[in-house]
């Protein structure tokens, strides 16, 4: 057991809250006549800053902190690293997007970072009982932030809806914890790796698993529980959801990896069919609803249940290989949606004017950079070539061929190919010549400021780095899947390592 | 005569469970806002009895502890979701499920 709290192994967490309750504070202290804008720079600065204690953490030796609840290792660098930059790009996209005289504009600021802070914790959270706390500081925050638009009809009905169902997944989640504990005495993920297989009572490891997953699958909105996703989509205000269709899906898929690939190892045999049946589900069902949705963000939802899906396709895969591939898929799926989600908040308005794909016409020639970065998005979310979303689904199908699942990587290519026609629908219509001057008239020209370029060129970059060079970010999903992958000891961190750690410089 | 093993720690469990199933059934059949709220409170509470059952059993400490968090963090979701269902209120001036359905499929 360690005897130092070895703080460095929460440190990114640690900033961001300081970050969050000082956003908050100068937000009660200032006069209310003020702009609350410098807060959101504060906020961004904060998550940079977080996000290089993610990459310091490099430095230290791998292992547990905390009293073996929280662990620093590849794997938790790569997920922080990929949810901070989600949220620094939710951030800049904020600042510019939000009416500069909304009341509360601080208060939204801090909850975002308040989210990130649960998301973080909860890819490096090694029990469950940390686990579950994270889950719930990542979704309270969320369930303020989808009804932030609270004068609205749809904001708070997206709001309630999210909330209701999110909660009742908790509660499913937690009575999973409750019949591990009750299983194994333990609630420790390494030491539920160990004593699982041995369990007298096996049955109440088998339920406890089903439990744990009806909870996660419910908050990555993948099919048979993904029925809240298109509501609270279209009624949560736009820059809110570029935040909650990645940064907690994220964080929630790599749980799932942690879960079944660190603690339930031993019923492999049990959930990868199961998962395969889920995969092939939420593909096809939001695949076939996205076809004939008006609006763009209720079609950008089913889209991302249909993501939920090709990502599940990489559990198939034998150990670190379905690790690494599901990570790459997160990575390029967050890019590659956080940014179609900035297009879309330009576009359509804060209030929400022009939400449907007809106020997208001609949308190359009203605003033509921002015409072409949408149909860049577009093209990266149908999966060709030399974008993100290519290699994302490369890498996942052949995963779950690798697998020995070769059907479940044919339904996923006949989904992408189904999947083109919505995306390729919405690309023609913004690149169609506007035929009437009322149409071109009745939609504005969307205002690009500096921070929400700085969020465009972040995701189009990241987007792009993944489609051409993706051998870097893949290794380090490689290296995380293999630290994942081999369980340390259950309380192991060893006492001298970590205080000559204490001392040591961050890297240059 | 000692008490506490005139009742088996089965019957605690089945209770929990019980408990668990009607949070859930109240949850889907519910038609009022606050009484669904209510029912996910009733699956929280049926989990900590779980957990209580089970401290005892393996006679660790950590599965009452568990408990208070959940306590803790059941009353912070209490607190946001009320506040939420105020909002939905006022927009919309009702607290029926069915009529809460701006967005449809």
């Amino acid at each position: 057991m360690n005897p130092t709290p070895s703080i460095d192994r929460i440190l990114p967490e640690v900033i961001l809250t300081l970050t969050g309750v000082a956003v908050m504070l100068l937000d009660a202290s200032l006069k209310p006549a003020w702009p609350r804008r410098p807060l959101g720079w504060l906020a961004a600065i904060g998550t940079t800053l977080a996000l290089w204690a993610s990459l310091w953490q490099l430095s230290l030796p791998e292992g547990a902190g905390f009293f073996g609840t929280v662990e620093t290792t590849t794997f938790t660098v790569f997920f922080h690293v990929l949810i901070c930059g989600i949220v620094l790009v939710a951030l800049l996209l904020s600042l510019d997007t939000l009416p500069p005289d909304s009341h509360h504009q601080g208060e939204f600021y801090a909850l975002v970072v308040f989210g990130a802070v649960g998301m973080c914790l909860l890819t490096s959270a090694i029990e469950l009982l940390v686990v579950f706390i994270a889950l719930e500081i990542s979704s309270i925050s969320t369930y303020i932030l989808a009804g932030y638009r609270k004068q609205t009809g749809r904001s708070p009905e997206a709001a309630i809806k999210y909330f209701l169902l999110g909660s009742f997944a908790t509660a499913f989640f937690l009575y999973g914890i409750a019949l591990i504990f009750g299983a194994t005495g333990s609630t420790q993920v390494y030491e539920i790796a160990h004593l699982a297989s041995t369990a007298q009572n096996h049955a109440l490891v088998v339920i406890a698993l089903a439990m744990l997953l009806v909870g996660i699958l419910f908050k990555v909105s993948a099919a048979p529980f993904h029925i809240w996703t298109p509501d609270v989509y279209e009624g949560a205000p736009s820059p809110v959801v570029a935040l909650l269709s990645t940064g907690p899906k994220a964080a929630t898929f790599a749980l799932l990896l942690r879960i079944l690939y660190e603690a339930f190892p031993a019923l492999h045999s049990l959930w990868a069919p199961l998962l395969w049946v889920v995969a092939v589900l939420s593909m096809t069902i939001g695949n076939l609803a996205a076809l004939r949705q008006q609006n763009v963000k209720r079609m950008m939802a089913y889209s991302s249940i249909a993501h939920a899906g090709y990502l599940l396709a990489a559990f198939a895969g034998i150990g670190s290989i379905g690790i690494a591939a599901a990570s790459f898929y997160a990575a390029a799926y967050a890019a590659m949606n956080v940014g179609i989600f900035a297009v879309i908040t330009l576009v359509s308005g804060y209030d929400e004017k022009y939400p449907m794909i007809d106020d997208f016409r001609g949308l190359v020639y009203r605003a033509p950079l921002l015409g072409c970065v949408l149909i860049f998005f577009l093209i990266s979310l149908i999966g060709v070539p030399f974008t993100g979303g290519f290699f994302g689904k490369f890498y996942s199908f052949s995963a779950a061929v690798d697998g020995g699942a070769l059907a479940l990587a044919i339904v996923g290519l006949l989904n992408s190919g189904l999947a083109a026609a919505y995306y390729l629908r919405l690309a023609a219509v913004a690149a169609q010549r506007p035929s009437d001057e009322a149409n071109r008239a009745a939609v504005p020209k969307p205002q690009v400021g500096v921070a929400v370029s700085a969020a465009l060129l972040l995701s189009v970059a990241a987007t792009l780095v993944l489609g051409i060079v993706p051998n870097g970010v893949l290794r380090a999903a490689q290296s995380g899947a293999h630290t994942l992958q081999v369980p340390g000891q259950p309380t192991d961190p060893p006492s001298a390592a970590a205080a000559v750690t204490v001392e040591m410089p961050p890297k240059p | 005569m000692s008490f506490h093993q005139d009742v088996p720690l089965a019957w605690y469990l089945l209770l929990s469970a019980a408990l668990f199933s009607l949070g859930v059934i109240g949850f889907l059949i519910k038609r009022n806002l606050i009484t669904v709220f209510m029912s996910i409170e009733l699956m929280l509470n049926g989990v900590n009895l779980s957990f209580v059952t089970f401290a005892h059993q393996w006679h660790a400490v950590k599965g009452q502890i568990f408990v208070f968090f959940v306590m803790m963090v059941a009353a912070a979701e209490a607190a946001v979701g009320l506040a939420i269902i105020i909002a939905v209120f006022r927009t919309r001036a009702t607290l029926a499920v069915d009529r809460i359905d701006l967005m449809k499929l």
